[in-house]
């Protein structure tokens, strides 16, 4: 990967399309700029040799952590109450499609 | 233009039950139970995805995915990661859903099993992961018109298993025998009950040679995949036909028109940004659990098709029939001993209980029949107080009705008449009406026929035939003198 790699405005954009979130014209310039920035330190990693090293895919060294399938009844009322729109007992959301 | 009678059309699947033998959720202690429960009661701060709350798996689901991995042939991982699944969507609190997944240094629970459908098909299957079922939108009015989605989040955090094919699936018909093959393999493993609604749904990539490959998303049962595949198969014949190019793109089967239709999908694979859950340690898997499992494993469908093969002597294909819905082999087998004939009994299942329930689209579970009823019913014909033809007609009724065949029958006059003389009466009538049809069976035998299906119709279908016969040809005797 070449050290110059540029983060475009165009998948600035599409990022914040998946994060839905709304940014300007010049936030985008910003942001492409400093994401850059990031992706170039991070690519320092690929200085280091990991042949023949297994993949991490949890920092602590624990495996197996599970429950016994036991339902629980719980009170919902306490979720519901941060839910910030609602219509009965359904939590009402943006329409999306 | 392109001939596209012959083209080669390829199917891979990727099939979501529902783990419905478990009580609890997925990665919390919420209630699983949620068909029947009123929106937003089963919830809690993990399946909703709180700031601070920590999913913990469900054991169970481990171990009925091991028993699925073991019993569709497949490797089991010695360790599997959970991964996330990045997207803004209203079905899932957390905009993720934990999944499993195989590039990214992803393992899935168990990869490379087969399912043989016929004597030289086998689908391959490439992998089988868990995951968390999304919760429920419903829409006021419809899709298009709707201000809002609303939300139920019962469902968010159900365990599933998906299971993944290679696109060895070469018709709808075959994609339509493999998920009844998987349904019968979870139903005998008791992981996943098919009659459940909801508890079984697909998504299909389909492509035809020459052609690029279409993705059809939300068949939500089993029995609409054929009529889904169909349309779009069709769909995609009709575009190279006419010299159109095919676009690789997400569909969505709308049940209702029975279409698919485009999805302005913007979403690619990548974007979903899959990395490993944090939040939960990895799996690891050991030889003795494995073991522990497969001694545990229940009867499976290919077991149960030879052992109702050789304990009822009744045929393959009766076999291979009742084993597809496990719920028809019980009943089958719940009738079989208390009767003495398990072959006609088979026969009668596979046949007319299973073409009525077909008619009726409903589950045996939902049809009302008893066991016992059925065996009664077919005593009764064995016993001549009715024949075979009005016994198709009882089982009807018994079905819809749920009484007692002895019941229907008293009612609706079904009872076969052996009255020879009230039966005599009738055939008078019949010979004094149709005297050419009597000349004619004086002349040829076969025209005799005739006067007896005339003295069934008028009985609506009851006459003794014996006697029927018995009597038509009595008569015949004394017109010819
Ligand atoms: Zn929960």
């Amino acid at each position: 990967m070449s050290e110059d790699k540029k983060i475009t405005k165009e998948q600035v954009k599409h990022l914040a399309w998946l994060a839905r979130i709304k940014i300007t014209d010049s936030e985008e310039s910003k942001y492409a700029e400093e994401m850059g920035e990031i992706l170039k330190y991070f690519r320092k990693l690929d200085e280091v040799d990991t042949e023949g090293v297994e993949p991490t895919h949890h920092v602590v060294d624990v495996v197996n952590v599970m429950r016994e399938d036991e339902p629980e009844i719980k009170p919902a009322e306490n979720i519901l109450k941060i839910v910030p729109a609602k219509k009965d007992r359904f939590i009402k959301a943006p329409r999306i499609v | 233009m392109v001939e596209t009678t012959e083209l080669k059309v390829k199917i891979g699947l990727e099939v979501h039950c529902q783990l419905t033998n478990l009580k609890s959720k997925l990665f919390c202690s919420c209630s699983s139970d949620y068909r029947q429960s009123p929106p937003n009661t089963h919830v809690c701060p993990v399946c909703m995805g709180t700031p601070g709350s920590l999913p913990v798996l469900n054991r169970k689901a481990v171990e009925d995915a091991i028993l699925i991995a073991l019993a569709l042939n497949m490797q089991i991982s010695n360790k599997t990661i959970f991964y996330r699944k990045n997207y803004f969507y209203p079905d899932m609190p957390k905009n993720f859903q934990i999944s499993q997944y195989d590039r990214a240094g992803g393992i899935p629970i168990a990869k490379n099993g087969s399912k043989k459908l016929e004597v030289e098909k086998i689908v391959h299957i490439s992998r089988l992961q868990i995951e968390e079922d999304p919760g429920k939108i419903s829409y006021e009015g419809t899709i298009e018109t709707s201000k809002s989605a609303f939300v139920d989040y019962n469902r968010a955090g159900i365990a599933l298993v998906e299971i993944v094919t290679e696109p060895d699936i070469n018709s709808p018909k075959e994609a339509r025998i493999f998920l009844q093959k998987i349904r019968s393999i979870m139903e005998h493993l008791g992981v996943s009950s098919g009659e459940l609604e909801g508890s079984m749904r697909c998504d299909a990539n389909i492509s035809i040679q020459g052609g690029t490959r279409v993705e059809v998303k939300n068949i939500s049962s089993f029995k609409e995949v054929e009529r889904a595949l169909n349309f779009e198969i069709t769909r995609q014949k009709n575009l190279l036909r006419t010299g159109h190019r095919i676009g690789q793109e997400t569909r969505h089967w709308d049940e209702a028109r029975r279409v698919t239709i485009s999805l302005r999908v913007k979403e690619e694979e990548e974007d979903y940004r899959y990395f490993p859950e944090a939040d939960l340690v990895p799996l690891s898997i050991s030889e003795e659990e494995i073991e522990r499992q497969k001694n545990s494993m229940p009867e499976l469908p290919e077991g149960h098709m030879q052992r109702l093969m050789t304990q009822y002597d009744i045929s393959r294909q009766n076999a291979m029939t009742l084993i597809d819905n496990k719920a028809l082999a019980e009943f089958f087998e719940e009738s079989a001993v208390n009767y003495s004939h398990p072959d006609l009994l088979g026969n009668w299942i596979v046949g007319d209980l299973l073409s009525y329930l077909y008619e009726m689209d409903i589950e045996l579970k939902d049809a009302k029949l008893m066991p016992r009823d059925l065996v009664k019913m077919l005593e009764l014909i064995d016993d001549g107080t009715i024949s075979g033809k009005i016994g198709k007609e009882l089982l009807k009724e018994m079905l819809i009705s749920g009484k007692s065949p002895d019941e229907i029958i008293n009612q609706k006059e079904m009872r076969r008449i052996s009255d020879s003389e009230y039966l005599n009466q009738l055939t008078e009538e019949i010979f004094s009406s149709n005297p050419q049809a009597v000349k004619d069976a004086i002349k040829d035998p076969k025209a005799v026929r005739f006067l007896i299906g005339q003295l069934m119709k008028k009985t609506g279908g009851k006459a003794d035939p014996q006697l029927a016969n018995n009597l038509v040809n009595e008569k015949l005797k004394t017109s010819k003198t």
